[in-house]
């Protein structure tokens, strides 16, 4: 019986110290190579699943097809720089809206927030592009050069036949990810089909190629040669996100107060002199991060819960409950030290408050792009002259209108003036059908059309009146206004 | 300040010997990245004196190899946009001022070159707004010595007024005091006539005299009513606008002594797309005909 147990420990064991130990960690360290072992469970299932969601999102996005229309493209999400356009989905956006793009970063940054307080860095541990790429990284390399002890071996070993081969054909699979990579980003901003096409005979613009290049450069340094460098040194989240946590965020805990004293003495299940932890290191060599969870929370810990997994294995095979390692809070960790029962609170001041500032946000988005106007008016007055006397004796403005059409089809808009009795309201180049002018705009377009306005000298009171420019679309009755004035001269 | 370097023991690293207040400045090296930029820069330096135009000397410069010359790319680009405006060139030289302004790309394209042009060569006089000046016609207005029509313009614009051009517009008012034709008491009482067609008269009197001098004088070009002939350039005296003012003091002394305003030619100094589109930007401004 204890000579099994013993056994066990001993196959378990591994003897090395966390690259990235916490007592060791000076201020900033030089990389020092870390090579991860595998870890099998339900947490290193579940970050394969993610990685292929993210993946497939960040690459397969840019071929979806949605019809606009004629003359409109039909990428679903598309930024269209020399179309001046953002589209996604069934939401299409002129560049002076960019005030969505703002909005859309407030939810993602309060998303984060409400998922950090709630369940501390499952960001940084599962869906960060850095952690998915390093990832991918890792198991390419793992799948060239083995497991951890042939990695490091390898590592060691003199520049050989074998070396060099493995380690040329790692950095041009880690390449061509990166490639990928790039490849995949410059597809949001042109026509995907197209451009594919276009890159691979060389056909594509420079800006491409450089874009391609650019992101091939920063995939490759970030999740090949830096990796965890990034998180620890580079990345200000982790140093930002330890205010949105309290003693009730989940995190990737070490349980003490079941894991000490460890040691790897134990001799049955039963022996009190010592915790759950067998000390075997396991937590340690899976760690993509190079530390060591049992030295408790750390800004260099991910919460990739790789340790868990490697825990949980160990634990099985010494016939012990699983989960000295787990998502556990501060807060219960105090709890069970004092044999009060667990309690996990979800419902706090902040993930409230976080939950109500995203809908918040989330409601004003939605209303405002429910009540998106199709038509924006923009009226410029004519400052030189400021007016023109005509030989009538009468007073004449000129202003500029810019109609923005942003509707998918040709629209007719009526222009009516009211603050004044006006002898003339009249746009160059277009006939007066009826009361007011009558101006043709293009399908998704914006006409500039340059009104005159002209009145009486004896019906202006001031030198300055209030008049109201408004425009009204002909079928649909919509209409806008803007605000401007008539001058004439002083009294 | 400065004293001798020593061996600091807590980092291990030689002090440079400064010290402030008890604060030592340790002698470390600069850091690695930042030895690396200036020697990548010093490299290109070197590089970039042999490639590109660097050294001045005294009455010329060092080329460089590559042999770039900012002039050179500008007068490359410009030569290039002139290339690609060719195209609508040609098609504005080809078509008529008509359909110039109802196509809309040579519209806005005359518009927009209309206005550059017009500031270059037109705002002196006319100002920049084009709402001239005393002497100066406002070319917003409605009231037009010659005619508002795309071609009058156009041809005012081409052969100016009382130019040098042989083809150019040609009147002369009379200078009735100076030719001794009218008296003085027969201008002021013609000058309150005119005054009178536009309602701003103040004597009934010396108007009512004055309408048979008007009569006898002034008909020929001005036509009966003051209402100006185009053809000959003659003002319309019954509006409300003045082109050197309605006061009786100016009324009085452009009887006396004419007027003679002057328009160069353009047709020797500009293209006849830029007079094309000089045409259709001061047709557009709001009195175009």
């Amino acid at each position: 019986m204890s000579t099994k147990l013993e056994q066990i420990v001993k196959e378990a064991t591994v003897e090395v110290e966390a690259v990235n130990k916490k007592e060791n960690r000076p201020l900033y360290k030089k990389r020092e190579p870390i090579f991860p072992k595998r870890a099998v469970g339900q947490f290193r299932r579940l970050k394969w699943l993610i990685m292929i969601i993210t993946l497939s999102i960040y690459y397969l996005v840019p071929f979806i097809r949605w019809d606009r229309g004629p003359g409109a493209p039909d990428q679903a999400v598309l930024i269209d720089f020399p179309g001046n356009r953002f589209y996604f989905f069934f939401i299409e956006l002129w560049p002076q809206e960019v005030y969505y793009i703002t909005g859309i970063l407030i939810v993602a940054g309060l998303v984060l927030f409400f998922f950090t307080s709630l369940f501390g860095r499952v960001w940084c541990g599962y869906a960060c592009p850095q952690t998915v790429w390093t990832d991918l990284f890792i198991a390419v390399e793992r799948w060239i050069e083995g497991d951890r002890n042939a990695r490091i071996k390898l590592h060691r070993h003199k520049w050989d036949f074998e070396k060099i081969w493995k380690y040329t054909l790692k950095h041009t699979i880690w390449l061509i990810i990166g490639m990928a990579t790039g490849g995949a980003w410059v597809f949001y901003f042109a026509d995907a089909p197209t451009l594919l096409v276009d890159l691979f005979t060389l056909q594509a613009d420079i800006t491409a190629y450089s874009f391609v290049a650019l992101l091939t450069f920063t995939t490759y340094t970030l999740g090949g040669l830096s990796r965890e460098q990034v998180c620890i040194y580079m990345c200000p989240w982790p140093r930002i996100q330890a205010a949105m946590m309290d003693e009730d965020s989940l995190q990737v805990t070490y349980r003490k107060d079941r894991g000490e004293p460890r040691g790897r003495a134990k001799k049955t299940q039963d022996d009190k002199a010592f915790g759950d932890c067998i000390d075997c290191k396991q937590c340690v060599v899976v760690c993509p991060m190079g530390i060591d969870i049992r030295d408790g929370a750390q800004l260099e810990c991910i919460n990739c819960a790789l340790c868990i997994d490697a825990c949980d294995g160990i634990m099985d095979k010494m016939g012990t409950a699983r989960g000295l390692i787990g998502y556990d809070t501060d807060a219960n960790m105090a709890r069970r030290v004092k044999g009060v029962p667990q309690k996990f609170s979800l419902l706090r001041m902040r993930t409230i408050f976080y939950a109500v500032a995203i809908f918040a946000v989330c409601a004003f988005m939605v209303y405002l792009l429910a009540s998106r106007s199709p038509l924006d008016l923009n009226v410029l007055r004519d400052r030189n002259p400021l007016f023109v006397k005509l030989s009538d004796g009468s007073i004449r403005n000129g202003y500029t209108v810019k109609i923005l059409n942003k509707e998918r089809a040709p629209q007719q808009f009526l222009v009516t003036v009211t603050g004044l009795d006006f002898k003339e309201v009249k746009i160059n180049d277009i006939e007066n059908v009826g009361p007011a002018p009558i101006v043709d705009v293009k399908s998704d377009n914006l006409r500039s059309v340059h009104l005159f306005l002209s009145v009486d000298a004896q019906e202006l009171e001031t030198a300055s009146e209030p008049i109201t420019i408004t425009v009204t679309n002909k079928d649909t009755g919509y209409s806008v206004s803007n605000d401007s004035v008539f001058i004439g001269p002083n009294k | 300040m400065a004293g001798n370097p020593r061996k600091d023991e807590i980092s291990g690293v030689d002090t440079t010997g400064h010290e402030w207040d008890g604060i030592e400045e340790l002698n470390n090296p600069l850091p690695r990245w930042w030895l690396w930029v200036l020697y990548a820069s010093v490299i290109w330096s070197i590089g970039y004196w042999i490639a590109m135009p660097a050294w001045p000397g005294i009455s010329d410069y060092t080329r460089g190899v590559l042999g770039y010359s900012q002039r050179q790319t500008v007068m490359d680009e410009l030569a290039e946009v002139k290339a690609g405006r060719a195209d609508i060139e040609a098609k504005i030289v080809a078509s008529s001022l008509e359909d110039i302004a109802k196509d809309p790309n040579l519209n806005q394209y005359a518009l927009a070159a209309g206005q550059a042009a017009f500031g270059d060569n037109c705002a002196g006089c006319h100002g920049s707004g084009a709402q001239g000046a005393k002497g100066y016609p406002n070319l917003n207005d409605d009231h037009w010595l010659w005619g508002g029509s795309l071609e009058d313009i156009h041809y005012t614009i081409n052969y100016g007024i009382r130019s040098t051009h042989d083809e150019t517009r040609f009147n002369d008012m009379t200078a009735f005091l100076a030719d001794e034709i009218l008296e003085k008491q027969e201008i002021s009482d013609v000058a309150e006539y005119v005054l009178s067609l536009s309602g701003t008269s103040s004597d009934s009197e010396a108007a009512q005299r004055g309408l048979p001098i008007f009569e006898d004088n002034c008909v020929a070009c001005h036509e009966t009513g003051g209402v100006g002939n185009r053809e000959m350039g003659a003002p319309n005296l019954s509006d409300k606008l003045w082109l050197f003012g309605g006061d009786k003091k100016t009324v009085v002394q452009s009887i006396a002594y004419g007027r003679k305003g002057v328009m160069p030619t353009w047709e020797a100094r500009l293209d006849p797309v830029t007079i094309k589109a000089l045409s259709i930007y001061v047709h557009s401004l709001g009195g175009g005909e």
